[in-house]
């Protein structure tokens, strides 16, 4: 086969790549051994990063991408997929980590933004990305830049699942409730999400986003991430919630059964028994609004 | 595993509304009792594997008397040697294979195959896809790359490097169902 006739970097090789990660958990990790220990539990895929965002809130000041160091560490310790975080519209953070053979790029608000008013235009790479989304205007936009995979924001680092049951609802709702519309209707609403309308009426005639669509943001426990897969996520996004509970080998295996299982309550039980404790978590009403990431990039 | 019963279903329609083959998910030993013929997805391998030790899907699946057509990492999983050993395959066919054998996402691509029995190039998706290194005398290689082997036979048993789930392309799926005398 001759290689000028091997093509790369296709949307359908993009989005069949998010395809393969469906009904799994991706889980942060921050060093080798942390993404060895969610290897063996069974993550499909691991976030390599410098600090889990709890940590990220904790120590304040301006949020970048990890060290390459770390992450080549971690691309090393693993043969499942590598993700990595860059800034908002941070396009050479996102070339660097394309460079360094990271298999999808997480355009994140975790991190501080790095462009208020454009995200990457993620057509550009040969890479796929993961766009954070809190509702159905937010990931047709991101879908339209080329995000091949979305996951709803949620709140990251706070452990507490609200908001990534409410972003969720947002956006599962939004395509219910535009079922059995005509397309001049869903064009009218798309005008109100600010969304490309034929990506909206395509999303309508599905039932789903085109892409893979997964949950983050504040999942804690086996019971929030099954939670996140009844409300019709494909997988889930795991970030504190593990390296920061007391027995992170535990609940790393415990979430992977939870999602694996999401609708066997006797399961979920099983594997919650004796988890020591979850991360502490933090009640959304008590952040200042500047410590709320999820407002970060629209 | 949508894209799998997805495929099928497709593959089915072409065989007209009076077929009475049906495509379903499968996850735990019961549901595979009574079933003429099974799919294993793509993924990751490491993680399928484990899966299928802790659902206790290991013996049922070794026992399986049907047809199996295995994709990406299903065809990890067919083959009696990886070069993982933290995959536990299932060694229904007689082949070696290489995880990741193009490397990472990036060097995912997308190329049309030559494969025997069809009747022009098959377009294929290769992601993070393995291949095949040697097969014994009673496999049936039917595709085959510069980087080695990506489509093989045993019996009723299909294992590809590519994924045809994800294109719409039925003649593989069709093939599949034929080899295994259900249509």
């Amino acid at each position: 086969m001759k290689l000028e006739e091997l093509r790369f970097g296709t949307e359908l090789l993009k989005r069949g790549f998010a395809s393969m990660q469906k009904g799994g958990v991706i889980m942060d990790v921050v060093n080798a051994d942390q993404a060895r220990i969610a290897e063996e539990a069974g993550a499909v895929a691991v976030m390599a990063l410098e600090r889990v965002p709890a940590d990220i809130r904790k120590a304040g000041g301006v949020a970048r991408m990890a060290d390459p160091a770390i992450i080549l560490e971690i691309i090393e310790a693993v043969s499942i997929p590598v993700m990595g975080k860059v800034r908002i519209g941070h396009v050479v953070e996102a070339q660097v980590l394309e460079s360094l053979g990271v298999d999808m790029i997480d355009e994140s608000e975790v991190l501080t933004p790095a462009d208020e008013e454009f995200h990457i235009d993620k057509r550009q790479f040969t890479v796929p990305f993961v766009c954070g989304a809190r509702d159905l205007g937010e990931a047709m936009r991101r879908i339209q830049e080329g995000a091949a995979m979305i996951r709803t924001k949620g709140e990251a680092g706070t452990g507490n699942v609200v908001e990534a049951v409410r972003h969720m609802r947002n956006i599962m709702g939004e395509i219910r409730a535009l079922q059995g519309r005509t397309p001049q209707e869903i064009t009218d609403r798309a005008r109100d999400l600010e969304a490309p309308a034929d990506l909206l009426i395509e999303t309508v005639r599905r039932g789903r986003l085109p892409v893979v669509n997964f949950s983050a943001g504040g999942i804690a426990t086996p019971c929030d991430a099954a939670l996140m897969m009844q409300m019709g996520a494909d997988g889930v996004f795991v970030g504190s919630g593990i390296f920061l509970s007391s027995e992170p080998e535990r609940m790393a295996r415990a979430i992977v059964e939870a999602v694996n299982h999401f609708e066997d309550p006797a399961v979920i039980a099983e594997v919650s028994k004796g988890l020591g404790e979850p991360m502490r978590g933090l009640d959304i009403h008590t952040l200042r609004e500047d410590e709320v990431l999820q407002y970060r990039g629209r | 595993m949508s894209e799998h019963l997805d495929a099928f279903a497709n593959a089915i329609r072409t065989f007209g509304s009076e077929s009475s083959i049906h495509a379903v998910p499968v996850r735990r030993p019961e549901e595979i009792t009574g079933l003429d013929a099974l799919a294993i997805p793509g993924g990751e391998s490491t993680t399928i594997s484990r899966l299928i030790d802790k659902n206790r899907l290991y013996k049922p699946l070794v026992e399986f008397e049907g047809g199996i057509f295995a994709t990406c990492a299903g065809m990890v999983l067919m083959a009696n040697k990886v070069d993982d050993p933290r995959v536990h395959t299932l060694g229904l066919m007689d082949f070696s294979v290489r995880r990741n054998a193009f490397g990472r996402q990036r060097e995912s691509f997308e190329a049309d195959v030559e494969i025997t029995g069809l009747d022009r190039p098959f377009h294929a998706f290769f992601i993070r896809a393995p291949v095949a290194d040697r097969a014994g005398p009673d496999v049936c290689i039917t595709a085959r790359i510069d980087e080695g082997i990506v489509a093989l036979e045993q019996g009723r048993h299909m294992a590809l490097s590519f994924h045809p789930e994800l294109g719409s392309d039925p003649r593989l799926h069709i093939r599949f169902l034929k080899n295994c005398g259900l249509v």
